[in-house]
Parts: structure tokens; C-alpha cells; sequence
């Protein structure tokens, strides 16, 4: 038996189970001993909004290249309990190897099933001390299987479990030594081997997830306060920072509500600080009124918003990319926004960081927009350069007779904050004069209006430019935005479509001035988008009067699978090529 | 300190004649000039109301931010800038109506903020219907029948969740109120004042006249560290109890709670971070 039979450079692994099974404990595990391997990694998970019970899953991808999206097929199984191989059922194929005690998970095991490592795993764990080491012998058998190195599994067990008593350690690394050898012993005996090849440069990568990289890119951007309401799948962020928030001089809170947390975080801003919060739609919902006050008194802020399917508590744990056209038009009155959607996690940080001084410069809301699968993924990325980081504060020393809604040229105000000069800082949610007072002069409105709306030139032309992949003498042209750029990359690689290039939107709002361009020249346009009705495609149309009619949408809550996008490209656009 | 340093001059004020809110105003200002704090090291958080108008009237920082939100702001502003003297001020139906949740919660943070509500039992600005402190039984254009909720106390709630300063005052003393607020203002920790304010307008019940021959200061013997008492104080409506009704044993305020000021005083904002080494080690900690 050969996994290796189309070249295949990469290994998906599934673990799947129950919540509180110890899930996360075997995909932490191993995402590390792969990268630690100096291979490129990748793995997402599907949840349950439970605590305890259900079905959940966990994918993983080892490859010799970079992968950051879903494969559909699975290679190695691990289930840990009976409904695992239902669940699953589609995904699995003949040549997929499944570990386990195959009376208790696999009774009536689906038909496909084919490669199966008996192993007594419950006896296993059992002799060194107890079912909690199950997962730990079944991440030995993953590695045992994949004939990678057993000192580094050793280690990686050993700092797994750093914070514990030496007899765990010990008996932990007894457990992954003992399944290493059972999968090794299985991989000999089968003549399985794979074509996977460390590469060098892994080293020098750091292994995040989604909600670590806007929280880094936070930090970054010089975010010292944050607020905020737990909601999944933004909680990630909120946690991340709130955990370093004393080493990094942030005031992270829990706010009451989410209204609460948006108030709050203007009010340090108008004080001086870089506000951040962080929340799902819903959450949002609650927030309207305060980013349109944003709006209103020219104060920054930066919004994260992780989607997740709706419309009301939709499903909890799961992906969309359903709030775009929310975030577009939150908030009541005309006021000026940016929104920008990370494709990679290197760009969730950058852009995070960039989010901060886009925010100062224009004193605007600036929204990050992501997804549950987004925030949920790990892989390994170059490391940031943290070095470069210069923050630059646009904030004056205010003189005696300050105006802090000072109508100038651009529509921007010099920000002033209270305590630093000798002016006074006053704003207003009402219509204002140039200190921020109260006004119903409606000449003086109407200056007010233009002088808010203004600032959007500048905006404009500080615009991210999308990025284009594949021949520049494109003849179609796919489309996407936001955490949809692995898939749809790597669904064109397979393809290998000779005239058809993927145009990918990282800023959504205001559109960059190229996205005409780039549109006029395709004959054919696709758009792919994780939701039900094109909030993307009805965007570009609104902006540049051109209509999108070729769509793959998903919004069953799960991710797009490169296998999917691929065929779903290919059955559109094959008589085209 | 000049006695009109908070003055605007010549300004257009849409208080009705004769409003509580002069009183208040006056009162303010004055305990304000008497503790010495200059206009740039205050400012007012305000939420929407008649009452909420209070910083367009005042020479000084102010967030007038939206309804029911002035506490929030009030918090963070506090919070990213200690220095500052923060008052989050608005109407009855601001703070305990729209935003009633961030009153509760503001208690249990404990900012060292003063939150000073003009309570007339009645919303004005919206002319005329029923506000949370209305009487049982209140009749008003949308409450027609009256009012059949009852009473909204925010002294007894206040006490309740250990509030760490809890006072009453009555815009018709100028004097009282104002020793009253520079009270809450020297106190360190959260302070609400719920100030009596006719509404000359829109409540015909309880006028100028209701609220004098309803209420009574609390006597010199009266220990607001005690409490039970205080919360027994609170229930009272025969008269109303007016004055400094609690105060709370020592308690750290929410700022010295972030933690971020043990080491350095400067506020959060006036710090100049370098984070660069800072995330690296993180980086690699992961």
C-alpha cells in the first residue's frame, strides 16, 4: 500500500470524537511535533456548541509545501468514539487508514473502510495507568505510521506536559514511545511510505492559530485597551490578549454587554488609548449605535468581527462569511469605514497592526473582518518582523483655543486628547460646532456632513490592493475575499487552468481603484464566497456596476474543501479554458 | 480659582426657565472651583436628556456620548488616564432606564469616577412620560392610567451591591448639593449622587414644594458606614432621606485593579511602549 500513489505531498489526518475527549489535546500535540519537524502544517476543526458529548472533528495537514485550506480526503483516522466513522463517513475513502480498537468504534463500520490498525488502545492506556492515555498512544501510532523521528515526538510530549509532575511526564512519553512503535510496526509490515520532505526554513516559522495572529497584530498596532463580551468564535482574541495583557500594559475587560464593551472602548480612545474590540454577529448587532457614534465624534476604533452563520444565534460554532454586508452598513447616519478581511494569517497580523494607525490617521471605525474557520486555524507562517514595528501616535498637543472638530481641507481633525496641551477635547454624538458643542445650525450641519465624508478620498487612496495569482493575460477570473485565499489557491493548483488567474480582496471596503481594472479584463468572472447570496459580488457591483453571475457560495457552516472548489471551478469554467 | 472659571459666557441653554438643572449646574461648578480643580483636568461623560446637556454648558473636556452609555466611556476614560477628575453625569431615565445594566455594573467595578444623576422622575426632553423613578400610579400621556411599575430606587440598589459611596441631594439646596458632590468628588472609588430635581415642565406632582415637604437630611448621628442601617435608610419614603446615605469599607478602585498602575503612575496613554522584544519572547513562547 502506497499513500503515495498521485505524488501526493501532504498527509491528511482527521481525529475525531467527543467534546472533552482530549481532541485538542492530540491536535496540539501533533501540529507541534510537525512543525517542530520542519513541516509545513495546517489543521482546522468543526465543533459542536457543547461542552460535552457530540461529534467534533479536527483536520490536520503535514505537507512538504505550505497548505492552510480544508482537504476533504482523509488519509490517517483517528476515532475516538463510535458515531466518529458516521460523522465522517463522507469523507472517507479505501485508502484511508483508521486507528483504533475496532470492536468498540467500528461495529458496523462503513463499507469503505479498508485500512484498519486494530489497536487495543483502551488495554494499551490501561497498562501504563488509565484511559487518559489513550490520545497520547494514538499520537504515537499518527507518528509511528509517518516513520517520523521518535526523539522529537519524545520532547515534544515532554514540553506538552512541562507544568506536570515527573511520573506523568514519564508515563505520558512511555505512551507515545509504546504507540509509536505499534504504528511503526504497522507502516513496515503494510509498505505504507510517504513523500513528505522537511524543509529547512520551517525553523525559523512560528505555529499560530487565526485568533493569535490578530491578537499579536494588535499588540503590534500599539492596542492598549480592549473590551469586550464573550462570543464565540472571537473569544480567541479575547482571551489571547486578556492573558498578556499585564506583561503588554493593556486594560483587557469583560464588559457587561457588548454595548458596554463598545462604549467603553470609544471613551478610551477619545482619553488617548487604541481601543480594540472583539465580537460575532450577534454581538455586533448590539454594537450598531456605537460605531455609528464613532462615526459621529471622529473617534478610532478598531473592530474584529468573527462570522459565524446566522441570521440570529445561527450556529455557534461554525463558519461564514455572512456578515459583510453587516459590517457595511452598521451603524444609522453616513459616516466614513474601512474593512479589511485576512486571506492569510501573516496578513491577519499585519493587517490587524495596520487596522490601529488606519483608525488614528482618519479617526474612523476600522473593521477586521474573519470567520470561525479562520480563528480556528493553525499553521506555521514566517515570523513577524517585529522589529520594523514604528507606531506612529496622530495625536498633538493641543493649544489653548482648541477645536477638536476643526473643519480643515481633507476633513481631518487634529486629534487631541484631554491632559495633553492646553486646549479643552470635547466630543458630541450630537450635530456640533467645531468645538464639538451642540448645534441645530443646519449650514453648519451640512459642513459637518461633507467634512466627515471627505476624509474617504484619503481613504481611497490608501487602499490595499488585491492580489492576483496566476497569468496576468487572464481570460476568467475567480474571485474571493477574506479566509476563502488557500482554498481557492490551491483548487487552482490542482486544476492547473491555464488562462484563469484568482483575484484576492483583503481590503473589501472601500474597494481598491484597481478592482475595475482587474474585472474588465476577464471574459468570464467567478465569485466564490462562504455564504448564501454574494455580499461580495453585490458589493462589486454596487461599486463598479459590473455583475457577477457565476457564483460558488457555501453556507452549510462548514468551510470550502479544496477538492469541492475544485471541481465547483472546473465545472464552471472547464469549457472556458 | 475663579469662580466662573467653568462659565461659558453668553451661551444659548435649552433648559427650560426655572429648570432644576440651573441649580445643579451651580452647585457643581461650585464644589468644583472650591476643590481647586482646573477645567483641563476634568472631564464630563454625559449621556442624551435634557440633563445630559450639562457639558455644553461647562468650560471643560467633555464625551457627550449616546443614551444610557455615559458610564462606560466614564470608565475607560478613568481607566486609560487616572489623572483625570471624571464625572458621568445624565437623567434618571439615562442612567437607570436605557442604561440600567451599566449602572449595576459600574457599582461592582468600582471606577473612580462620580456619576451624578438629575432625577425628576419624569422624561422631559421626550415630554412628559414616565421615567423608571416615576411614582405608582404617575399618570402621563403614555401611561395613562399611571404608572404600575414600581419605583426604581437606586439608593437601596446602590447599597445593595456594596456601592462604595451612595448619596442623595435635592437641587433646591444649592449649598447641601454642593458640599454633597465635592463629597463624591474626594471620594475615592465609584460615587453616585442622585439628585431631586423638579421638572417644572412636565411634572406637576413632584414640584419644588413635593420635594421639600418630602424629604429630610439625614442628622449628624447618622453613620453611613453602617450597612444595614443604610439600606433601611434608603427604603424610607416618609420623608425621602437626603445626604450622604453609605460609603462602603476601603475598597481598591477598578483602576488600581487593572494592576497597571503599581509600578508606574503615568497613565496608560502618556506611556511610550516598546513591544518589539516583548512579542518576539511571546512569539517564541508559543
Amino acid at each position: 500500500m502506497n499513500l503515495n500513489q498521485n505524488k501526493i505531498k501532504d498527509i491528511s489526518i482527521v481525529i475525531c470524537g467527543a467534546a472533552g475527549q482530549g481532541i485538542k489535546t492530540v491536535e496540539n500535540l501533533l501540529v507541534h511535533n510537525f512543525n517542530n519537524s520542519g513541516y509545513h502544517v495546517f489543521s482546522t476543526k468543526e465543533y459542536m456548541s457543547r461542552v460535552r458529548g457530540g461529534t467534533n472533528s479536527v483536520s490536520i495537514r503535514v505537507s512538504s509545501q505550505k497548505v492552510a485550506a480544508l482537504k476533504n480526503h482523509i488519509d490517517i483516522l483517528l476515532p475516538l468514539h463510535s458515531k466518529a466513522l458516521n460523522h465522517l463517513e463522507k469523507r472517507i475513502s479505501s485508502e484511508t487508514i483508521v486507528i483504533g480498537d475496532r470492536e468498540k468504534i467500528c461495529k458496523e463500520c462503513p463499507p469503505q473502510v479498508k485500512k484498519f490498525i486494530d489497536t487495543p488502545l483502551a488495554d494499551m492506556a490501561e497498562d501504563i495507568g488509565g484511559k487518559i492515555f489513550i490520545n497520547i498512544i494514538a499520537a504515537g501510532i499518527i507518528t509511528g505510521v509517518l516513520r517520523f523521528n521518535l526523539d522529537q515526538i519524545k520532547k515534544d510530549v515532554k514540553d506538552f506536559f512541562s507544568q506536570k509532575e515527573k511520573q506523568i511526564v514519564e508515563r505520558n512519553i512511555q505512551a507515545v514511545s509504546q504507540g509509536y512503535s505499534y504504528g511503526k510496526d504497522f507502516s513496515d509490515k503494510q509498505d505504507i511510505s510517504f513523500d513528505l520532505k522537511p524543509s529547512s526554513d520551517i525553523k525559523k516559522q512560528v505555529l499560530i492559530n487565526g485568533a493569535e495572529a490578530v491578537g499579536f497584530g494588535a499588540l503590534a498596532g500599539g492596542c492598549d485597551f480592549l473590551s469586550s463580551y464573550p462570543m464565540s468564535p472571537s473569544t480567541g482574541v479575547l482571551v489571547f490578549i486578556s492573558q498578556h495583557a499585564h506583561e503588554f500594559e493593556v486594560v483587557a475587560e469583560q464588559a457587561e454587554d457588548e454595548i458596554s464593551a463598545i462604549n467603553m472602548a470609544l471613551g478610551a480612545s477619545y482619553a488617548g488609548a487604541r481601543s480594540l474590540v472583539t465580537t460575532s454577529g450577534g454581538g455586533f448587532a448590539l454594537m450598531g449605535e456605537g460605531i455609528s457614534l464613532a462615526g459621529m465624534i471622529e473617534t478610532p476604533i478598531v473592530v474584529h468581527v468573527a462570522q459565524r452563520p446566522g441570521p440570529a444565534t445561527g450556529l455557534p460554532t461554525r463558519t461564514e462569511q455572512g456578515d459583510l454586508e453587516l459590517v457595511m452598513h452598521t451603524g444609522h447616519g453616513e459616516f466614513p469605514r474601512v474593512i479589511l478581511a485576512p486571506g492569510k494569517l501573516e496578513d491577519a497580523f499585519s493587517l490587524t497592526q495596520k487596522a490601529f494607525d488606519l483608525a488614528d490617521k482618519y479617526q474612523i471605525p476600522v473593521f477586521i473582518l474573519t470567520d470561525q474557520f479562520f480563528m480556528d486555524s493553525y499553521t506555521n507562517i514566517p515570523a513577524p518582523d517585529f522589529q520594523s514595528i514604528q507606531i506612529k501616535k496622530h495625536i498633538i498637543k493641543t493649544q489653548k483655543d482648541y477645536k477638536r472638530s476643526l473643519i480643515t481641507r481633507d476633513g481631518i481633525s487634529p486629534r487631541g486628547i484631554p491632559g495633553y496641551g492646553e486646549g479643552l477635547v470635547g466630543v458630541d454624538s450630537d450635530e456640533h460646532d467645531e468645538y464639538s458643542h451642540i448645534t441645530e445650525d443646519l449650514d453648519l450641519r451640512t459642513k459637518m456632513v461633507e467634512k466627515r465624508l471627505k476624509k474617504m478620498e484619503k481613504i481611497k487612496g490608501d487602499a490595499i490592493p488585491p492580489e492576483l495569482i496566476g497569468p496576468k493575460n487572464y481570460k476568467n477570473l475567480i474571485m474571493g475575499w477574506g479566509s476563502t485565499f488557500y482554498v481557492i489557491k490551491e483548487a487552482l493548483e490542482i486544476l492547473k487552468l491555464k488562462k484563469t488567474a484568482f483575484l484576492h480582496f483583503k481590503q473589501v471596503f472601500p474597494l481598491p481603484n484597481e478592482t475595475k481594472t482587474y474585472l474588465k479584463k476577464a471574459d468570464q468572472i467567478v465569485m466564490a464566497e462562504n455564504n448564501a447570496t454574494s455580499q461580495f459580488g453585490k458589493l462589486i457591483k454596487l461599486e463598479t456596476g459590473i455583475e457577477i453571475n457565476k457564483k460558488i457560495l457555501k453556507y452549510s457552516g462548514l468551510a470550502f474543501s479544496v477538492e469541492e472548489m475544485a471541481e465547483k471551478i472546473n465545472h464552471l469554467l472547464k469549457q472556458e479554458e | 480659582m475663579k469662580k466662573n472659571t467653568y462659565d461659558m459666557g453668553d451661551i444659548d441653554v435649552a433648559w427650560c426657565p426655572g429648570c432644576g438643572n440651573y441649580s445643579i449646574i451651580k452647585s457643581l461648578k461650585h464644589a468644583l472651583v472650591e476643590l481647586g480643580i482646573p477645567p483641563k483636568d476634568l472631564v464630563i461623560v454625559s449621556g442624551i436628556g435634557q440633563a445630559a446637556k450639562i457639558p455644553h454648558y461647562f468650560k471643560t473636556h467633555f464625551f457627550n456620548g449616546l443614551h444610557g452609555r455615559a458610564l462606560p466611556p466614564a470608565t475607560a476614560i478613568k481607566a486609560v488616564n487616572p489623572q483625570l477628575t471624571v464625572i458621568a453625569e445624565s437623567g434618571d431615565g439615562d442612567m437607570y432606564g436605557e442604561g440600567g445594566n451599566h449602572f449595576v455594573h459600574a457599582i461592582r467595578r468600582n471606577p473612580d469616577i462620580t456619576n451624578i444623576i438629575h432625577n425628576n422622575m419624569i422624561y422631559g426632553l421626550t415630554k412628559g412620560q414616565a421615567s423608571p423613578t416615576s411614582q405608582f400610579g404617575f399618570k402621563t400621556p403614555v401611561q395613562t392610567k399611571g404608572v404600575i411599575l414600581e419605583p426604581f430606587n437606586p439608593l437601596t440598589l446602590a447599597i445593595s451591591q456594596n456601592a462604595s459611596f451612595v448619596a442623595r441631594a435635592f437641587a433646591g439646596d444649592v449649598e447641601e448639593t454642593k458640599e454633597i458632590i465635592k463629597k463624591a468628588i474626594q471620594h475615592k472609588g465609584y460615587a453616585l449622587v442622585d439628585i431631586f430635581q423638579p421638572c417644572v415642565t412636565f411634572n406637576k406632582v413632584n414640584t419644588f414644594k413635593w420635594f421639600k415637604d418630602n424629604t429630610a437630611y439625614v442628622d449628624d448621628s447618622y453613620d453611613p458606614g453602617d450597612r444595614k442601617a443604610a439600606f433601611e435608610k434608603a427604603l424610607e419614603t416618609h420623608p425621602l432621606p437626603l445626604g450622604v446615605i453609605y460609603t462602603s469599607p476601603k475598597k481598591n478602585t477598578y483602576e488600581q485593579n487593572t494592576g497597571l498602575y503599581v509600578k508606574d503612575k503615568n497613565p496608560l496613554v502618556f506611556r511610550n511602549q516598546k513591544r518589539s522584544q516583548k512579542l518576539l519572547q511571546l512569539i517564541n513562547r508559543l
